[in-house]
């Protein structure tokens, strides 16, 4: 992962083009990110199921609505993807359960973005007592054994009621799935300070006046957005799993409300007459974490122009 | 060296000590604290709670229920029956001298909870990572000597998708497959066994018994190792392939099959292996979901049902056992860097 950051800075992300114009940055980026083939196929399918998700109230089934009538229907015409327990189409609530799943995604990685790059480029950027203070608590929140404490915060917040965190909804599974997340950011954000900070357009910014706020965010925080990149799009796929995971165990989405996760759970009961209820949620995860797997790939070739040019050279 | 080790060490105590108390205030900051979960007893009536809360010492301040927690009450006088009165000293040792308290659930010692369900975690997560570098290494010895040969592009792709599927997801599509679908031709039962250790019924030790019962677990929790290691084995022997001494050894005159096994692979497992110390607590978390699927008498699956029952002593208590397991396998990744690649040396400081 660091050595993403050995990389910069080069022809099209050193700081002068960046501070003249990202889009030169995105250009390049893009140039190199087309040449990727398992990144243009994963875009292809994460968009794709992106635009099913968003259309999903077309669907003529309501997802929570049950028809006892059509109960554990098999895969048909009517059912691509057959109906559960009390008759629901399993391709609506897939459909919808992928709405909660990526809202979770997303908030996560806001979340972590929010809370990993102040630490990081504060630690970075001042030294010191701040950085071994904010370092010496990203270090205990990576000791904390993962997932355990998943399962505990979601175990606790799942008896609070509380204002906006009502019961394991999406935000509170979002919330705490993000506060276990950050450490990556802070530690990739502050390692790209520590080898910005001394460089002579921060120098030169610092002696035309430029406050710490303003170095930091427009002169240094621009230089790390690749690492950053990446790593968000990594975790996007981290936080798809883990809401999964928590919410197959029961401590995540709670029903009616679908999410790929719970979906899964319930299938466990009858797994071996209603196979269909299993194989499909699963096969969304599935697909959405590989496309932002192949993405995340991409990008880091995409950002990291020299580990491109060690390819081309082997 | 040896200073390095013990600075380690001291710094891993602090460490531990601070993340015993982050952990142990939330476990009791949890609304209704620790007796809310208790069971059919949520309608208990207020003064029986009064009385239990007294008895347990749960009517003491946090901070000094953490105390009491990390050195025991044998040495103060506690209310034993309750009545508010403190009367006898205590029988806890505390978690420094060995003693985690009792479960909730099952009103066992912790220690005897988890001392029954570790070895077979540990069973199970030796088993899972030795087939996962068996057959990791040379998958990724072979992609990396034939870069971009179509064996190479197979494996990239395999291990992308190895990579992505979710364990709690493989383990229900092998149960599927292997017990559900295919049967044994012989006797015409499922051809693998869905769940246990053993069959049930099973005395004595039987080998292939065992054996039988590991398989989907183990490439349940161990598909996605495989994928990882041997991607990560694939770039670190391309990293060595290209470096000049490799160059030189060719240059001598040294066969292809001893450069690339003895001077390139040597050198490309050295941060596999430190890898392999930084991923244990990974393998340890991931057990939870193999362990559940396949009901596999485990750790992972006590910490779930603990948490289902909201049983406090032992949720701590494998979180603190987790986490010095976390630290540890750093400082293990550390020094057995160090040791592997003398050029890394730790006499600063």
């Amino acid at each position: 992962m660091n050595s993403n950051l050995a990389a910069f800075p080069t022809d099209e992300t050193r700081p002068s083009a960046v501070t003249a114009g990202t889009s030169s940055l995105g250009a390049a980026v893009w140039k190199r990110f087309r040449k990727h083939p398992g990144a243009i196929g994963g875009s292809i399918v994460l968009a794709l199921l992106v635009l099913l998700i968003a259309f999903a109230p077309l669907s003529p089934y309501d997802p929570e609505l049950s028809s006892m009538e059509v109960r554990y229907q098999p895969p048909s015409a009517q059912h691509i993807m057959g109906t559960d327990a009390l008759g629901r189409d399993l391709f609506t609530r897939i459909l919808y359960g992928g709405r909660i799943s990526l809202t979770v995604g997303i908030l996560v990685v806001v979340i972590s973005l929010a809370l990993g790059v102040p630490v990081g480029a504060l630690a970075g950027y001042y030294g010191g007592r701040i950085e071994s203070l904010l370092m010496r608590i990203t270090d205990t929140f990576l000791s904390l054994p993962p997932f355990l404490v998943l399962i505990l915060l979601s175990a606790i917040l799942r008896e609070v009621e509380l204002p906006i965190f009502e019961r394991n909804n999406v935000l509170t599974i979002a919330f705490v799935i993000g506060i276990l997340s950050w450490m990556t950011f802070a530690r990739i954000v502050r390692a790209t300070i520590l080898t910005l900070r001394e460089l002579d357009f921060v120098t030169a910014t610092r002696a035309l006046g430029g406050s710490d706020l303003r170095i930091i965010v427009t002169h240094i925080l621009p230089n790390s957005i690749g690492p950053i990149i990446v790593e968000a799009t990594l975790e996007l796929g981290y936080a798809i799993i883990e809401e999964s995971g928590l919410s197959f165990l029961g401590f995540g989405i709670q029903q009616p409300t679908p999410s790929w996760g719970n979906l899964l759970s319930n299938a466990q009961d009858h797994l071996t007459k209603y196979p269909w209820l299993a194989i499909f949620p699963g096969l969304m995860i599935f697909l959405t974490i590989i496309s932002v797997n192949y993405i995340g790939d991409g990008l880091r070739d995409a950002f990291d122009p020299y580990k491109v040019l060690e390819k081309v050279g082997e | 060296m040896t200073t390095y080790v013990a600075r380690r060490l001291l710094q891993t105590v602090g460490l531990l000590f601070l993340l015993s108390v982050i952990l142990f205030a939330l476990v009791n900051l949890a609304p209704g604290g620790p007796l809310a979960g208790q069971g059919q007893s949520r309608h208990i009536d207020p003064e029986k709670v009064e009385l239990l809360k007294r008895q347990f010492g749960l009517d003491k301040p946090l901070p000094t229920q953490y105390l009491i927690w990390l050195i025991g009450n044998d040495w103060m006088k506690v209310d034993i029956d309750g009545d508010g009165v403190a009367e006898g000293y205590g029988t806890r040792k505390g978690v420094l001298r060995g003693d985690f308290g009792f479960s909730f659930r099952t009103r066992k010692p912790v220690l005897e909870e988890i001392g029954g369900r570790l070895p077979n975690t540990i069973y199970l997560m030796t088993v899972t990572m030795l087939a996962a570098i068996l057959i990791a290494i040379p998958i990724g010895i072979l992609s990396a000597m034939r870069q971009y040969s179509a064996f190479d592009i197979t494996v990239t792709t395999f291990s992308f998708a190895g990579q992505a599927i979710p364990e709690f997801w493989l383990g229900l599509l092998l149960i599927l497959i292997f017990y559900a679908w295919l049967k044994n031709p012989v006797t015409g039962d499922s051809l693998l066994p869905s769940g246990g250790m053993t069959s049930v019924g099973a005395v004595g030790f039987d080998l292939g018994d065992r054996v039988v019962h590991l398989i989907l677990p183990v490439a349940t929790g161990g598909l996605g190792w495989i994928a990882w290691y041997s991607r990560f084995l694939r770039s670190s022997m391309l990293d060595v392939i290209h470096q000049d001494y490799l160059r030189t050894a060719r240059a001598k005159g040294l066969p292809n099959r001893l450069v690339i096994y003895k001077h390139a692979l040597r050198n490309a497992l050295i941060p596999l292996i430190t890898l392999l110390a930084l991923d244990l607590p990974y393998i340890f978390s991931g057990a939870i979901f193999v362990e559940i699927l396949f009901s596999w008498p485990g750790m992972g699956r006590l910490y779930y049902q603990a948490a289902l029952q909201r049983d406090y002593p032992v949720l701590l208590a494998v979180l603190i056992i987790g986490a010095a397991f976390i630290i540890l396998s750093n400082l293990l990744a550390d020094l057995l860097y160090a040791y592997l690649d003398p050029r890394v040396r730790y006499d600063q400081s």
